[in-house]
């Protein structure tokens, strides 16, 4: 499919309408879809958030472009209901938590793998590691407090193994900053993968802050409180990686295209025939949304767009397991901390982040004490020790 | 009858995934936890909260304390009046919920008849109306008591917590007559055992007539109960082609 982001006028946003009714699809089966179409049903709400929660503070920053970014946003917010509104009733918000990781991890992986500057690979690489673990954290609860395998979600594509200790994870302020791209120099993948991590971390640190008094059981408290503390620590690495130089209208292009970019990717992986339908319509409103602002740049900015935006798209993300990638980085990387925006080995790391970390493990670590020697194994520990059948 | 279940692929087991899983094993070989320990180390962050909690919420005392007691609370001075009204406020809250599962199921079957040929609406309808009239015996008994009827009580919390699930399953509409079915078979076991045990403790509160007055609705759960089971095992039956 051949795409033209400066030319392909998609559909136009008085032509975008909805309905009640249309809000609220047909959820997908939890048991039945394939996993990889959750991972993207995730992903995509996290995009279309990053997209609200950008044109909210660039409304609040500039005045003339208000009327502009509402009539978009409306579209956005209804898109996003959708895309969230798939997932069904029966998928409790820890299973949908094992999913979010699930996303964290093939995602992040498949962007790094594709990432043609070194640094920023190596950042998202960093990150990895780091949600790698928490499947594993929040595997051993799931296991340990409902006694359900998260590999029913996960659907053998992601292994379930610790990453970069959780308990380890956390650092000072200052040592979750990274450099930023060029925004002359960098390629437009570059571009597009900073702005959909971030999408993907901001939305999964919000739901952990939204989920986690929802649990009873304290140590589930703990546990999310813990790793919504990380995935805030994300949220700041990434959006630091991101030229603080693009202007208010350059950011605003750059989000309408990677929800473009993020469309086509489903689209081209997308076997669920009702989910595709979705990826299709919103790939085309996407589109009217990028020649809205496009518009929009040109007369009221005065600019050429194609200052920003790249004429063609990159090839999608690879939505499939990247579990032999994900093992080397561990094996190689799971040592490397950071000081400052460097990476670093584990001897070099600075106090500041070294006496962090022990005041906040002074009392206790739930990430730790959740999967006290636990293993993943088919059908969780209950099982384990009980001579049942080997299914593979 | 062909199940609602038997159509399209599950994949939720590592049979569909024997790759995935024999490499996961790998994994799991190659990088072993980082903690020491077993499930019970869980249980030592958990016991100072435990130990250290507050309670959900307290009984609401009687508005009526604080002038003449009623009659009913007068027979109760000196025993543990707050029993009988946490207990009173947990059945109405049940009674209030159950009739909504009721109202729940009875629109699904409407669509959906053909799944369950042995249920009728009027048969709901006649369980959902007693429900209802629970609810009435129970506020009734609350006033008799001088207590609120409109607040809610721990086991009243208690009972909407646990029918959270119950409700989740038979307002779903992607879920069958027999799965809401199911829902509602949990909700009337409670719900029976809980009429038994509010008349024991009446009776033992010497609260006779307040207990006599549930008598009659023990007697229409019983039908409840009993009926649900017969219809279960028919459609569990049918679904299997056995009947």
């Amino acid at each position: 499919m051949g795409i033209n982001l400066l030319r392909d006028k998609g559909t136009p946003v008085d032509r975008q309408q909805f309905s009640w009714k249309d809000l609220v699809p047909k959820p997908i089966s939890k048991l039945n879809v394939d996993a990889f179409t959750r991972v993207r049903i995730i992903l995509m709400n996290g995009i279309e958030s990053e997209t609200m929660r950008f044109s909210h503070s660039c409304a609040r920053m500039n005045k003339e472009l208000q009327g502009y970014l509402a009539r978009v946003r409306r579209k956005e917010q209804h898109q996003q209901t959708i895309v969230n509104w798939l997932l069904p009733a029966d998928q409790s918000p820890l299973e949908t938590t094992i999913a979010y990781e699930q996303v964290a991890i093939e995602v992040t992986a498949a962007l790094a793998k594709a990432e043609p500057d070194p640094y920023i690979a190596q950042v998202l690489r960093y990150g990895l590691l780091e949600d790698f673990d928490h499947l594993y954290r929040y595997s051993a609860l799931l296991d340990r407090l409902q006694g359900i395998d998260a590999n029913t979600i996960t659907q053998g594509y992601t292994d379930i193994v610790p990453g970069r200790p959780t308990s380890d994870e956390h650092r000072d302020p200052l040592d979750d900053l990274r450099e930023h791209y060029d925004k002359r120099k960098a390629a437009p993948l570059t571009k597009l993968h900073a702005y959909t991590i971030l999408a993907g971390e901001h939305q999964t640190h919000d739901y952990y802050m939204h989920y986690g008094p929802w649990f009873a059981d304290p140590l589930a408290r703990q546990l999310y409180a813990e790793i919504a503390s990380i995935e805030e620590q994300h949220v700041t690495q990434y959006e630091s990686i991101i030229d603080p130089t693009e202007s208010w209208m350059e950011k605003w292009l750059l989000h309408e295209a990677n929800e473009v970019y993020n469309y086509y990717s489903c689209l081209e992986h997308e076997d669920h025939p009702a989910v595709r339908a979705i990826w299709e319509r919103f790939l085309d409103y996407e589109l009217g949304h990028l020649q809205f602002a496009i518009d929009v740049c040109k007369h009221v900015e005065r600019r050429d767009p194609a200052e920003y935006l790249p004429e063609t798209l990159p090839d999608p993300i690879a939505y499939e397991s990247h579990r032999e990638y994900v093992r080397q980085v561990l094996r190689d990387e799971v040592d490397l901390r950071t000081d400052g925006s460097r990476f670093v080995n584990r001897s070099q790391e600075p106090d500041r982040s070294l006496s962090y970390r022990k005041q906040m493990n002074a009392e206790g670590s739930p990430s730790e004490t959740v999967a006290a020697g636990w293993r993943w194994t088919p059908g969780g520990e209950l099982v384990a020790d009980k001579g049942l059948r080997e299914a593979a | 009858m062909k199940s609602p279940q038997s159509m399209g692929m599950n994949r939720s087991g590592i049979d569909l995934a024997p790759q995935g899983a024999e490499e996961m094993r790998k994994a799991v070989r190659e990088f072993p936890p980082s903690s020491e320990g077993n499930q019970h180390t869980l249980a030592q962050l958990r016991a100072p909260y435990v130990a250290e909690a507050d309670p959900i919420g307290s009984i609401p005392v009687p508005g009526t304390l604080t002038g003449a007691p009623k009659s009913g609370m007068q027979k109760l001075m000196g025993r543990h009046a707050e029993v009988l009204i946490d207990k009173l406020g947990g059945r109405l809250t049940f009674e209030r919920t159950g009739t909504r599962l009721y109202d729940a199921l009875i629109a699904k079957f409407s669509s959906r008849k053909d799944e369950a040929t042995m249920l009728s609406v009027d048969q709901l309808q006649q369980f959902r109306a007693e429900e209802k009239a629970h609810i009435g015996l129970c506020w009734d008994a609350l006033c008799q008591l001088g207590a609120d009827p409109t607040a809610v009580t721990p086991m009243a919390d208690t009972h909407a917590v646990v029918s959270l699930g119950l409700m989740q399953v038979v307002t779903d509409p992607r879920t069958s007559i027999a799965q809401s079915l199911y829902a509602i078979h949990v909700a009337e076991l409670a719900d029976n055992d809980g009429w038994h045990l509010l008349i024991k403790l009446a009776r033992e509160l010497k609260q006779d007539d307040i207990a006599d007055g549930f008598q009659a609705a023990l007697q229409e759960e019983d039908h409840h109960l009993a009926t649900l089971r017969t219809w279960m095992e028919q459609i569990c039956l049918d679904e299997a082609g056995v009947r």
